[in-house]
């Protein structure tokens, strides 16, 4: 099978306009992908799967992976006008000091397809697709016109990750109930406080038990068999 | 159609002389009704419900619905090493326990480049073929008790399957939630005394195998049930991502211990079996096939075993870290193609975890294969999916 | 002829039928609980403290190390460490668990507790009939019902203490000669 750069360099001889990137993976699987633009996404899928020489007709696994807000801390050089007084004169001085500045880099919601060929038994081909930030430009177009086998699995990305996927033929909430708000695999998600009892209870649930005591109860928490403080 | 000797393949073959089905003509005008098959149903291999539309006995429409069995595996995965993840991954798929295992195994070896030694290899084929035989029995089993036989292939079944896991309870302690496998290998060595064991029941399987075949093959009324129903087409199921048996019953080549050659699968001479009629019969006898190509090579695997270790010297089994990146691995589970997708960012638990269920997505196309038949046949279409409810939910 | 396959599939259960009143092998039945099967040695249900000797609390092989805890997949099980410290089987002075509660409503038997434990102190059991009526606290173990000797070890598991004996008898040979050698050194030295 061709490598990543080649495929990369055939899909671009297709379709000039796909803005396309190696993500390259560090581990020793070797397993890089191809991050795909939302926009030509579903071209570069169906160039993909009718091509001669890929035809990657068998979407095995899609997959969404959260990447939450990181908060980056860097130690910038700044040179600054500044007024000192030397030898009781007052003059105007450059300094430079050393600032920590802090910013969020804004995080994403990612679509990760796993593809093969039955065909031609080759493959793995990874695409990955990612939405502009996790809170409201939450789209991403659905491959399920192309491959029938994104169906649930987009439905079952949408369900805990709660990335929109437009153009899908049914989207709605697979694995939780209609009804349910919130998407429980986002590395954010706080379990609803329907606490029971645990009397082995460790570090998080220990905090959280304590507090439904004392919260329940209005009192302090006592101590429990098994579950002491 | 004869099976040609030099191909890897065979075709699964029926006996002749039955009349073809009569098609059904509407029966009700107006309303169509609707059901809900499920939850609490016993033909549905666990918690599963389909909101079936009927017009008449005909199915118009059918959406699955499932989730019953939710626990979030991958989100626990997220909050506990590599190793604690292993026992979890015996409750997937809870038929199929060593086969879980060695598909998680198999991506984290990936995910850390981790050589495994050939005794290893050759233990995890063997119990890797135990359970394949194991669940392919149990899945014809279930499938003719749902068409009414009133448990009693499902309980020859279970006579062969008590004796593997015996075996499973004398190597791993524990008769399914093993917690087998390792990254670098298996958690125990089989003594000589297991494996002599071994060889003895997987001698008496044959005329196990024999038996099932005589009881069910030619029976008439399991061929006007299942023949013609269910048809899938292999374009569609290819393109539904189907995988396992049913792919292979729709006439596709594609078994992934032939493609993918993972363990030391390219050793053993194994033929594959393919439908040519694309229905709940040519699944049902895939299965069966399948049941005496396991055989065949749990006789050679037996046979062949070396000494040696079972366990990488070099392995680490607590406190694990991998270096950041990903992997995906895939092995050919009794349902289909089982995969671990993992992404690691260096700390002592996964980033990202995700299961490939074959149950969940071999559902895809349920509903196209169920339009147009009866409720009866709901019933067999879906047996014939063979899914099971942990892996469908995790 | 039509039925015929009904039929060959009626003679297979009639042949299996009537095997049953004279093949072991096609009767399977063991009417629990009036008839048991022999456990295999293997087998493994929930953990248990070993201790050697006869007094339970003197003899207890864990030094609440904690690795247990931290690597128990379920979290089923709670430790605390005392404050003192008490001479373990090698004489070296080590602490021991104030509390060890295992919850085996949690323990899925996944048994890698017992492969983590670097003293040997905690092993499977094979005891099953275990229910209770408490709800809550029932089936909490706390460190007294979970300790049992190690000689209940031999009867329950024979191999594998045997390997373990072996194993604590070496170490403990490897650390007298050890001491042997530095006193002698010592001695050497001094005179």
């Amino acid at each position: 099978m061709k490598t990543i750069e080649e495929i990369k360099s055939t899909i671009e001889a297709a379709l000039p306009d796909a803005a396309l990137e190696i993500v390259p993976n560090p581990s020793p699987s070797g397993q890089h992908s191809l991050r795909i633009q939302p926009g030509q996404a579903v071209e570069v899928a169906k160039f993909l799967r009718d091509n001669v020489e890929l035809k990657l007709d068998f979407l095995s696994n899609v997959t969404g992976v959260d990447w939450p807000d990181k908060e980056i801390a860097e130690k910038v050089k700044v040179t600054r006008q500044g007024i000192k007084t030397v030898d009781g004169v007052e003059q105007a001085v450059e300094e430079t000091i050393e600032e920590t500045r802090k910013r969020i880099e804004p995080g994403y919601l990612e679509a990760v397809y796993h593809l093969y060929s039955v065909e031609k038994k080759h493959g793995p081909v990874i695409l990955r697709m990612r939405t502009v930030n996790r809170t409201d430009q939450v789209e991403l177009p659905s491959l399920t016109p192309i491959w029938r086998s994104a169906e649930f699995q987009e439905r079952e990305i949408f369900d805990l990750f709660g990335i929109v996927f437009t153009g899908h033929p049914d989207l709605r909430r697979l694995l939780m109930w209609d009804g349910f708000k919130d998407h429980p695999m986002r590395r954010d998600y706080v379990d609803p406080d329907d606490f029971e009892y645990e009397p082995t209870a460790h570090d998080d649930v220990l905090r959280r038990a304590q507090e439904h005591e004392a919260a329940a109860t209005g009192q302090q928490p006592h101590q429990e068999t098994g579950a002491g403080a | 159609m004869n099976p040609s000797q030099g191909d890897s393949s065979i075709i699964a073959q029926r006996p002749e002389g039955l009349p073809p089905r009569t098609p059904i003509e509407p029966q009700s005008e107006g309303e169509l009704l609707e059901i809900a098959m499920g939850p609490h149903h016993p033909s549905t291999h666990g918690v599963f419900r389909m909101d079936v539309t009927l017009d008449g006995e005909r199915v118009v429409r059918l959406k699955p619905v499932f989730g019953y069995l939710h626990r979030n595996h991958e989100k626990i995965a997220e909050s506990v090493s590599y190793l604690a993840s292993m026992p979890y991954t015996d409750r997937l798929d809870y038929l199929c326990p060593l086969t879980n295992n060695w598909a998680y195994a198999l991506a984290v070896e990936k995910l850390i480049g981790q050589e495994v030694p050939e005794r290893a290899e050759y233990l995890r084929v063997i119990l890797g073929e135990l359970t394949r035989f194991q669940n392919h029995a149990s899945s014809i089993g279930f499938l003719i008790q749902e068409m009414g036989a009133s448990g009693t292939p499902l309980m020859y079944a279970f006579r062969a399957r008590e004796k593997i896991l015996d075996l499973f309870e004398e190597l791993t302690g524990a008769r399914m939630m093993v917690n087998y496998m390792r990254f670098g290998g298996c958690r125990v060595d089989a003594s000589s005394a297991w494996l002599d064991r071994t060889r003895k029941v997987v001698a008496n399987l044959p005329m196990f195998v024999d038996e099932f075949e005589r009881l069910l093959c030619s029976n008439e009324i399991l061929m006007a049930r299942t023949q013609g129903v269910g048809v899938l087409r292999p374009e569609l199921a290819i393109n539904a991502g189907v995988t396992g048996p049913m792919l292979r019953a729709s006439g596709v080549n594609y078994d992934v211990r032939k493609v993918d050659g993972y363990g030391i699968y390219n050793r053993f001479n194994f033929r594959v079996p393919l439908g040519d009629h694309w229905d709940v019969y040519d699944r049902f006898m895939v299965r069966l096939l399948e049941m005496k190509e396991s055989l065949k090579i749990l006789e050679v695997a037996l046979k062949e075993i070396p000494g040696g270790p079972v366990m990488d010297s070099k392995a680490k089994i607590r406190g694990l870290r991998p270096k950041p990146g990903e992997a995906y691995g895939r092995i050919e589970s009794p349902k289909g193609e089982l995969g671990f997708y993992l992404i690691s960012d260096g700390g002592p638990n996964p980033y990202r975890y995700r299961v490939r269920p074959p149950s969940l997505i071999n559902l895809t196309i349920l509903e196209d294969m169920c339009l147009g038949h009866d409720v009866a046949d709901v019933v067999l279409i879906f047996g014939s999916v063979d899914i099971i409810l942990g892996e469908v939910d995790r | 002829m039509l039925g015929e396959g009904i039929l060959k599939g009626l003679a297979e259960t009639a042949r299996n039928f009537f095997g049953s009143y004279f093949s072991a092998e096609r009767l399977t039945t063991v009417e629990y609980p009036e008839q048991r099967i022999a456990p295999f040695e293997a087998a493994r249900v929930f953990p248990f403290l070993v201790y050697d000797g006869t007094d339970w609390q003197a003899g207890l092989r864990c030094v609440s190390c904690q690795i247990c805890e931290k690597e128990c997949p379920p979290k089923c099980i709670y430790i605390e460490k005392s404050k003192d410290k008490k001479p373990d089987a090698l004489g070296k002075p080590q602490f021991y668990p104030a509390r060890f509660d295992i919850d085996i409503s949690v323990c899925m038997s996944c048994q890698i507790c017992v492969e983590v434990c670097p003293f040997e102190a905690i092993k499977m059991n094979t005891e099953f009939e275990l229910s209770t009526n408490d709800r809550f606290g029932g089936l909490l173990l706390d460190r007294e019902q979970l300790a049992k000797s190690n000689q209940y070890y031999h009867e329950i598991h024979a191999t594998e203490a045997a390997e373990v004996d072996a194993r604590l008898a070496a170490e403990k040979a490897r650390v007298a000669a050890k001491a042997t050698s530095i006193a002698a050194a010592r001695a050497g030295e001094g005179a």
